[in-house]
């Protein structure tokens, strides 16, 4: 049983503009899936609707055999087992940094505080921001700050992880710092469902891309098959886009 | 102009000989802030509830809170002073009624009632702006860590709009203070209650009203500084410190 399926899914904004038509697509266990396409092509939606910050019309998505779709009550919990990393960080600016790690430990999954502090520094320690650990984020540089979103979303202890362009708000030189710990995380066996136009990142450590179009899924193939020879016209236009540099 | 300037008034006896006229506006003061930290209790407890409801996903949540704050807000002060004071007690069955006329503390209860709920008004108005004003994404980064609707509120998106509206929620404060001269209508002996009867009494006008509006400065500038002190002291490093 794969850990994401996305079957037969539909969004509408209004009745006039869809932004998801049918999309169906399933992440396995352990396996790493680029998700990429041009702007306003439904990614960044799809990629929300798997925990469910975008709700959807149509269509049946299941995380981890749960029935995300007509989930109600037990939706925070099973929340708290998918991280999500935001591509604007998120931090809470009122929270110290080990704060930011321990809220959703001691409020939703109901760890001592003790306990959720350890867990905390740990994973602080995993990303390389020890030192910060009392610090606002808003004195991290944006690099810093998303590896501790990074962290944030590790302390809950996922079941699997959703990026949503994580290194398109950060300076050229603060991407490879969050990118290796995205490698990191991959090559450790972590699901991850990636969106993002980091292609040098998807070449490494992707198992499939899932190229997208208008709200269509219009390619879902190995990564080698991918960038070797995308079948469809609209991926190959887009690659020679962004690789063309 | 023909008048005799006496500053000395102050220190006079009042004819009810309580006290002196400086001693009665001193108790109008004290009247005057109670009423004001009365009617800050209910416009701040209402203000936020009503704020909050009008940003939930629910649309009749968002209903509920416009109306609320179309009717508290588009009243006259004034007249819901007078609909507190002289129309509710005449709705509320017979006996209720009857027992809120005679209540010693009437004119009080109606008047932090009135402005309680004009101010909540506008309370309201802002905390919604606050939290409006955050991005998005803090709404959803708290939901995706798994926190309810409430929690988000509670320990994210509440902290964070209450902090960026601390300098307008300051100067609703001072408009509560201020709107509380208009309750002498309804005969609250509050501050410029005071000052226009010692006016009456000692017919020393300008003397009663000027210390009544120095006083009204100084209690102003005093919320003021006190707030700015407040304000530091939460304010968040990187985020809104250094104003």
């Amino acid at each position: 049983m794969p850990m994401i399926t996305i079957e037969k899914v539909s969004k509408w904004y209004n009745p006039q503009f869809q932004v998801l038509k049918n999309c169906t697509t399933a992440v396995e266990k352990g396996e790493v899936v680029v998700v990429c396409g041009p702007s306003g092509s439904g990614k960044s939606t799809l990629i929300k609707t798997v925990n469910a910050l975008e709700p959807v019309q149509q269509g049946t998505i299941m995380v981890d055999g749960l029935n995300v779709t007509t989930m109600k009550k037990d939706l925070p919990k099973l929340r708290s087992r998918v991280g999500m990393v935001f591509q604007h960080f998120e931090l809470f600016p009122h929270l110290k940094i080990v704060e930011n790690l321990c809220l959703g430990q001691t409020i939703v999954l109901g760890r001592s505080e003790d306990a959720a502090k350890a867990k905390a520094m740990k994973m602080l320690e995993r990303v390389g921001l020890t030192a910060h650990a009392q610090k606002y984020p808003g004195q991290l540089s944006g690099g810093q700050q998303q590896r501790v979103a990074i962290a944030r979303a590790l302390v809950m202890d996922p079941i699997c992880m959703l990026f949503d362009e994580p290194t398109s708000a950060l300076d050229p030189e603060m991407i490879n710092e969050v990118l290796d710990v995205m490698v990191e995380l991959a090559k450790e066996g972590m699901t991850m469902m990636v969106v993002t136009h980091e292609m040098g990142f998807a070449k490494k450590v992707a198992n499939r891309v899932i190229f997208m179009d208008a709200g269509e899924i219009v390619e879902d193939a190995q990564k080698d098959d991918f960038f070797g020879h995308p079948r469809s016209d609209r991926a190959q236009h887009f690659l020679s886009k962004i690789l063309a540099h | 102009m023909n008048y005799n300037w006496n500053w000395g008034i102050f220190w006079d006896q009042t004819p009810d000989a309580t006290g002196t006229y400086f001693g009665s506006l001193m108790s109008g003061l004290q009247v005057t802030i109670l009423l004001a930290l009365c009617a800050w209790f209910i416009a701040f407890v209402m203000g936020s509830l009503i704020g909050i409801m009008r940003t939930l996903p629910a649309r009749w949540a968002v209903f509920v809170g416009n109306a609320y704050i179309e009717m508290f807000r588009n009243i006259p002060l004034l007249v819901q002073l007078f609909i507190w004071f002289f129309v509710i007690p005449e709705l509320l069955p017979g006996d209720l009624g009857i027992w809120i006329k005679q209540l010693r503390n009437g004119p009080f209860i109606a008047a932090m009632l009135g402005l309680g709920f004009y101010m909540s008004s506008r309370v309201a108005a802002q905390i919604t702006a606050g939290i409006n004003a955050l991005p998005k994404g803090q709404r959803m980064a708290g939901t995706a860590i798994g926190l309810t609707t409430w929690q988000t509120y509670r320990y994210i998106l509440l902290p964070l709009a209450y902090r960026i509206i601390f300098p307008p929620l300051t100067s609703e404060f001072l408009n509560t203070i201020k709107n509380t001269a208009p309750a002498l209508t309804i005969g609250v002996l509050e501050l410029t209650a005071r000052a226009r009867s010692m006016q009456e009494f000692s017919f020393q006008v300008f003397e009663a009203f000027s210390a009544a509006a120095a006083i009204y400065l100084v209690l102003s500038a005093v919320v003021t500084i006190g707030m700015r002190i407040l304000e530091k002291r939460l304010a968040i490093p990187g985020f809104n410190e250094g104003k």
